[in-house]
């Protein structure tokens, strides 16, 4: 499929990164020749150097043909004219980053109906979200969630002294009996996709699917349940922080943001008059003492440098503050800060590659878009997604134990009439299901793709 | 460094080596010549090493750098060029490997300066193969390699860029598998074409493929003593416009193929070389006018060794060392000019030579203005700092080799004009000079030394130095 990346920025880089991994054929549009040679030595790619609100360089970058076109230029505006422009000339679809709160909260959905937008995506907002939704289950190191939030994959590093340790998948099931599915398993390095005979180790990293309600009753049990923290800590005042303020502000959590910008800390406090805004340098440790850290229930470092949030996140930790979330750019960092103790670690660039890698396979797919959902876990050595059943789906009400599935892949679960269930072999599919599959080493476009 | 990537890739490339062999061994099968054996031989060879080097060499990691890509390209055309000699050598045909190994090298590299005396002698088999070399070597035989893969390094783009001349290297569509492609689509189209019409014109078909590979290569080994005096008007113009035509970059091609015929003919590039062509060609009649009977033979005697020599492809219809010193003059200075970037020609390229009196002009400005300001454009873009600092180096280390060259020339009891042009005429991949190594001569009185390292000089004016320069230094094979 033939994709132009506009903006070769942390984000273009990352979706050319990993667009071109599974196979496409990529044209990147930067205005800055030096972005541009990095790319061309790394990747597969062709690159040009212009503007891409510029109807020249855009038919130079053959938009005509074009399936897919991004741009993730640093400003919204030449974002929505280059999209506009390049739907004009003929491309088949047009994903844009627009991440100012104007446009997301006032006017966004006249604007893409006016510009003709298939997506906009708003990495802040996405990576403000996934925050959100870990501060909600704080013992789990990363969650993501299924349709209407009523299915989740929650991933868990568990204890060398867990529960769970030494016991095979079958003999936790009859211990721990419950409507819930272990279907991942990371072993340092080694991603494996269980099954009943899988015996689990003290120091696993394992992937939970099941209800929000069952992974509430399973962690209580297993004694690792946290409540939700109530006080959040903030460093950085960045969009990010505005919006993750903003959703837990809306569900009564106390919010308090630190920023060494006087400008930027007014701004924030006029946006959100609920929340304590501190003006000063949060590197200094006395600072937040003084303001606290010791007892809030997490606190959660969005700057803009990742090693400033990788050492003050440690510094967070020795002081046994019970959640501790660093936001951290760079791949090679991120792996870095985990082996320095940080557990759960988000990363606005994996936020957005996850979408882009979405859209772009439910474009490629002739039968039209069901990929509903999809996340990358383990820098992309496993998948989850989640798929809808159209009713031409082939292996209809065929029971699942007499499916063929491709090695290393799963039926993880499947929400009928918003009822989500484990499924097991004497269930089946039916079309308007979703059905959320785990895999590993596959690349899947479509539903029928499980099959062997 | 990544050396397993580097010789398996070499251990591939040996594999195409082997199988480009059977088109040389079918045709002295089929002529049923004794050199049928060495071809055997040689693809055996050829075969067993890549074999080897690519089953035991099994790289772990398929990441490479500029400096593997370098590596690469350099290790490829050396060994390729020690192995495409061995036929001439097995069957006796070229008893010594100096010989042997220039010849090969003067084929792959497209010059087509020759060490035989009496090539009319050539068994059929040995005479494709010397052609064949041109028509491989022209487009770049790891682009050949690259374009039949699967699964090439996402990196390869440094393979492609040591590989293919010119300052600036671009892709023509995404993917460096595809654009190896096309450029061998057009490559093999154009040639085709070229067969069709000298078969028109009543040329034998083998004459007609040697031809033909030697035009698309802009190599020039001719087949006849004589070159290419002893045919028709027609099928020297056929000849001398297709010459004209691999001497355009390859993209503008592409550009037409897509219906953006208009970005190809607003390439100043082209223009200019028009131009150049135009020029010589003009200058060169007034001055050869008295000389022959008719202007239509002026015109075409003055029209084909401009574009043999601005191609850097070597074919001759007459002898120009007996021309007036005017004349020579100009084909002279166009040695070192050559023809436009991403075509199949030598020397130094048409966009380098626009680069250099840009650079040239903007140093005369700064003179006059110091605090002045300005960029530097090539086809309505501007060019970086980086490119141009390249160029202005290129052009230096350029001179310098063409220099040494002569110098190391000069230990042989020919004349300056003889040694000096062989010198320019060896390092801009062109083939024939003048007075002792002129168009009707050969370089078959040099000393085997003098080959060896007019050899050299060719590599490296088809790699474009670097590659080459670059592993012969022993820091670039440190381990860090």
């Amino acid at each position: 499929m033939k994709i132009i990346v506009a903006g070769c920025g942390k984000i273009g880089t990352t979706i050319i990164a990993s667009l071109s991994k599974e196979g496409h054929d990529i044209v990147a549009l930067d205005i800055s020749a030096k972005a541009l040679e990095e790319i061309t030595n790394i990747y597969d790619v062709m690159c040009i150097c212009g503007a891409s609100t510029d109807c020249n360089i855009l038919s130079e970058a053959g938009v005509e043909q074009a399936e897919l076109f991004v741009s993730v230029t640093g400003s919204d505006e030449i974002n929505m004219l280059s999209c506009f422009l390049a739907k004009k000339m003929g491309a088949q679809n047009t994903i844009s980053r627009i991440r100012s709160p104007h446009y997301n909260e006032n006017s966004l959905g006249f604007v893409k109906q006016q510009l003709d937008l298939n997506v906009s995506i708003n990495p802040e907002q996405m990576v403000a979200r996934a925050l959100y939704d870990i501060l909600r289950f704080p013992s789990a190191v990363n969650i993501e969630t299924f349709s209407a939030r009523q299915f989740e994959m929650i991933e868990l590093r568990l204890k060398p002294d867990s529960l769970f340790d030494g016991l095979s998948l079958a003999e936790i099931r009859k211990k721990y009996p419950g409507n819930y599915l272990i279907g991942m398993v990371q072993r340092e390095d080694e991603i494996f996709i269980p099954d009943g005979n899988f015996v689990i180790r003290g120091g696993d990293k394992i992937g939970l699917t099941a209800s929000p309600a069952e992974i509430q009753k399973l962690l209580k049990r297993l004694g690792l349940f946290q409540k939700q923290a109530k006080s959040v800590m903030i460093l950085g005042a960045s969009t990010t922080a505005y919006y993750l303020a903003k959703s837990l502000l809306a569900t009564g959590h106390t919010v308090k943001i630190i920023d060494k910008d006087r400008e930027r800390c007014e701004e924030i406090s006029s946006q959100l008059p609920e929340a304590i805004v501190i003006y000063g340098d949060g590197a200094q440790q006395e600072l937040l003492l003084e303001e606290g850290i010791a007892t809030t229930d997490a606190f959660v470092s969005l700057t803009g440098i990742d090693e400033e949030n990788i050492l003050i996140s440690i510094f967070a930790n020795s002081l046994n503050v019970s959640k501790v979330i660093t936001k951290v750019n760079r791949g090679e960092l991120s792996t870095m800060a985990e082996k320095l103790g940080l557990e759960t670690i988000v990363s606005p660039k994996k936020v957005v590659s996850d979408i882009l890698s979405r859209h772009a396979r439910a474009i490629q797919n002739s039968l039209g878009s069901n990929v509903e959902r999809l996340y990358k876990l383990v820098d992309g050595r496993a998948e989850a997604l989640e798929f809808k059943v159209t009713p031409d789906f082939e292996y209809q009400e065929v029971l699942l134990r007499d499916m063929k599935l491709k090695p290393n892949t799963l039926i993880a679960g499947i929400i009928r009439n918003k009822k989500p269930f484990i499924p097991s072999g004497n269930d089946f599919i039916m079309a308007g299901d979703r059905v959320v599959v785990l895999t590993a080493g596959q690349q899947m476009n479509d539903l029928s793709d499980i099959i062997r | 460094m990544n050396r397993r990537m580097i010789f398996y890739t070499l251990g591939k490339l040996l594999i195409a080596l082997s199988a480009l062999l059977v088109l040389p061994l079918a045709v002295s099968i089929y002529y049923k010549e004794s050199c049928t054996l060495a071809f055997l031989i040689t693809a055996a060879i050829s075969l067993v090493m890549g074999l080897l080097l690519s089953k035991l060499l099994k790289p772990a990691s398929h990441v490479i750098y500029a400096r593997e890509g370098f590596a690469i390209v350099a290790l490829v055309w050396l060994s390729m060029s020690a192995i495409g000699a061995l036929p001439f050598v097995i069957s006796g045909e070229i008893p010594s490997f100096a010989d042997a190994f220039f010849e090969t090298v003067s084929g792959f590299t497209t010059t087509g300066a020759s060490i035989l005396r009496d090539v009319e002698s050539m068994s059929h088999g040995l005479l494709f193969w010397r052609s064949f070399t041109h028509w491989i070597g022209g487009m770049g035989v790891l682009v050949f390699v690259m374009a039949l893969l699967p699964n090439v390094s996402d990196r390869s783009i440094h393979i492609l860029r040591a590989e293919v001349p010119g300052p600036i290297v671009g892709k023509l569509v995404p993917r460096i598998k595809d654009t190896a492609k096309i450029l061998y689509i057009i490559y093999i189209v154009l040639t085709v074409i070229q067969v069709i019409f000298l078969l028109a014109g009543g040329m034998s078909l083998f004459d007609s493929l040697l031809h033909a590979f030697g035009t698309a290569g802009t190599g020039g080994f001719s087949i006849k003593a004589d070159g290419l005096a002893g045919y028709s008007p027609y099928l020297q113009w056929v000849i001398a416009i297709f010459m004209l035509i691999f001497g355009v970059n390859f993209n503008l091609y592409y550009f037409i193929l897509i219906r953006k015929a208009k970005m190809a003919f607003q390439s100043r590039e082209l223009w200019c070389y028009l131009g150049i062509v135009v020029v010589a060609v003009t200058a060169i009649c007034i001055n050869i006018y008295p000389m022959y009977e008719n202007f239509a033979e002026v015109l075409r005697q003055a029209v084909f060794q401009v574009s043999s020599i601005i191609t850097t492809t070597g074919y001759a219809t007459t002898d120009f060392n007996l021309w007036p010193a005017f004349s020579k003059g100009v084909l002279f200075v166009l040695l070192f000019v050559g023809a436009c970037a991403g075509s199949t020609a030598g020397g130094l390229k048409i966009s380098r030579v626009m680069l250099v009196f840009k650079i040239i002009g903007r140093e005369i400005r700064r003179l006059i203005h110091p605090r002045s300001v300005a960029k530097v454009k090539l086809e309505g873009k501007s060019v970086d700092e980086a490119t141009l600092d390249g160029v202005t180096t290129y052009f230096a280390v350029y001179m310098i080799g063409i220099i040494a060259t002569f110098l190391v020339l000069s230990a042989e009891p020919f004349g300056i004009e003889t040694n000096f042009s062989a010198a320019v005429s060896c390092f801009n991949n062109v083939g024939p000079g003048f007075a002792g190594v002129g168009p009707m001569s050969s370089y078959a009185d040099y000393s085997a030394f003098s080959k060896i390292v007019m050899s050299l000089a060719m590599l490296l004016g088809r790699l474009e130095i670097y590659p080459l320069l670059i592993v012969f230094i022993p820091s670039f094979w440190k381990k860090d």
